[in-house]
């Protein structure tokens, strides 16, 4: 009871005291010329973060792309079509990928592939691609093993029911099974969102950071988290209040997404 | 014509794992009956209905034995396509499973999957369907609302409908009024009894009057044999087997 309540007290606190220092700073510097400049010289009194904010939006648009969909199939793989035993030894796997250091992930982003990113599509490598690449395999596990509970809890009726019907295993599966799991499932996306838009190493090992609105995917960017880790160490006054802002502006972007993820997990509960 | 041979188990035997859940079963379904399949719980009723459209394929652990025969062919032999059979062969189950999409889109499920595309004709299966199991009154006005909104029985006539649409030769039930009232029960049953002159209906039930009451010919099932089948009448006053008398009279099940 009162270590859950230390728990609880400490997280209150963290939250607190990032509101404290981040809110009056933008409300000083104005909301506009905070969230929707683009002009980023902290020594001269500049804060626009817009260009932060599109970088790590477009990034985790990037990372849903692929790996919504590599996730999804795979769980619909792993539920529909593979023996039980298989699937008992697969998805702890998977889900171990979730305890792998991200500065791994940054490592590999590095070392291969945006190498070949630069050989192959030209640029600096760097680049907001590489980000998306990379934070899309880290998101895969989420993905993964939520999308998998939520098909393994679609009664098998339906499966049966479809089959019964002349479906294949194939038909059955995306026009019946996915649908009735679809909210689940979009919930497991945006958890994944909520994880790609805040994860702070593997970015900044890749994504290049360099503060602008990139006019096409190979172009190096510079997210949210990113910024605030590179900066906070040698930051101070007001920068230093910006950093807090920022913070909160990411605070405020991930609880909508879980805000997001319980309504459609409660839809999904609240039946149709 | 009526006395044709739709179905014809030979000598069929089903295993879950250890467990044989069939004995040897021999078994015809004439066409354009109702044949009723009764036997108190654990006798392999359901066991047998699964068998003859393939859905025990779906359990790793099952085994099969002998042969089913769907005129004349053996739905058993690797060559068989699983997929087609059960286009032929429909099934409503016991607790209605309407997927989880509209009245219409669940109706028109299995024309869609043979390829039928036409917007006029799938609205004219959906009313053919509906009526045929009379449901087309109550639901007419709400195709387009979840079928997961409609009442238990609404439900199961939904799911006769669905079968009815994808036009099959033979309909399995099995025991699709367990979970009803009095009056959708007798709903269902108005159904199959006009729905055989087209179709080979296999009803397996839990409940003896019901056989009595719509099938033609009733099989009796306990502990995976089959004890004894026969004209509905002859099984219901005279059977010959001690145990169909004591099932049918209610000594015990």
């Amino acid at each position: 009871m009162a270590l859950a309540f230390t728990a609880l007290t400490s997280l209150l606190l963290i939250a607190i005291f990032i509101f404290k220092e981040g809110v009056p700073f933008i409300a000083r510097v104005g909301f506009r010329d905070f969230l929707l400049s683009s002009d980023w010289r902290p020594q001269a009194g500049h804060f626009g973060i817009y260009p932060m904010i599109v970088a790590s939006l477009l990034v985790t648009l990037g990372a849903m792309l692929v790996g919504a969909p590599l996730g999804i199939a795979c769980a619909v793989f792993l539920n529909e079509f593979v023996s039980k035993p298989v699937t008992r030894v697969i998805k702890p796997t998977i889900e171990l990928l979730a305890g792998i250091p991200s500065v791994v992930y940054g490592f590999i982003g590095v070392v291969v592939v945006a190498p070949l990113i630069r050989s192959q599509f030209g640029g600096p490598g760097l680049s907001m691609l590489c980000a998306s690449l990379i934070l899309g395999v880290m998101v895969l596990p989420t993905i993964i093993s939520i999308s998998t509970d939520v098909l393994a809890s679609v009664p098998n009726a339906y499966r049966e029911g479809a089959l019964a019907l002349g479906a294949t295993r194939w038909q059955s599966v995306h026009l019946v099974i996915l649908k009735a799991a679809r909210s689940g499932i979009v919930a497991a996306v945006i958890l994944g969102m909520g994880r790609a838009i805040g994860e702070t190493m593997a970015v900044i090992m890749v994504a290049g950071n360099t503060v602008q609105v990139p006019r096409s995917a190979l172009d190096s960017v510079c997210t949210l988290t990113a910024k605030i880790a590179m900066e906070m160490g040698s930051a101070t006054g007001p920068h230093r209040q910006a950093l807090f802002a920022i913070g909160v502006v990411l605070f405020l972007m991930i609880m909508m997404f879980n805000a997001l993820a319980m309504t459609a997990i409660k839809k999904r509960f609240a039946g149709k | 014509m009526t006395d044709a041979v739709k179905i014809s188990n030979r000598n069929f035997s089903v295993f879950y794992g250890a467990i044989q859940a069939l004995r040897g079963i021999t078994l015809d379904v004439l066409a354009h009956q109702i044949l009723g399949i009764i036997g108190p719980a654990g006798s392999g009723k359901t066991a047998l209905l699964r068998s003859m459209n393939r859905l025990n394929d779906l359990n790793p652990n099952c085994r099969v034995e002998g042969q089913i025969l769907l005129d004349g062919e053996d739905i058993y032999q690797p060559e068989f396509d699983a997929v087609r059979l059960r286009k032929r062969v429909g099934m409503v189950f016991a607790l209605p499973v309407p997927l989880p999409l509209s009245l219409f889109d669940n109706i028109v499920y299995g024309p869609r999957l043979s390829g039928i595309r036409a917007r006029a004709r799938l609205n004219e299966l959906v009313e053919r369907s509906l009526q045929a199991a009379f449901l087309w009154d109550e639901v007419k006005d709400r195709l387009q609302t979840s079928a997961l909104r409609l009442s238990g029985g609404q439900q199961q006539r939904l799911c006769l409908a669905r079968v009815l649409a994808m036009e099959p030769e033979v309909i399995l039930l099995d025991e699709p009024c367990s979970g009803l009232d009095p009056i959708s029960t007798s709903r269902i049953e108005e159904a199959l009894m006009a729905l055989k002159s087209k179709y080979t209906i296999v009803l397996v039930t839990n409940n003896t009057k019901q056989a009595a009451r719509v099938a033609d010919t009733t099989a009796f099932l306990l502990q995976g044999e089959l004890v004894e089948v026969g004209p509905t009448d002859r099984i219901f006053t005279a059977p010959k087997d001690q145990r169909t008398n004591d099932y049918v009279s209610g000594r015990f099940g």
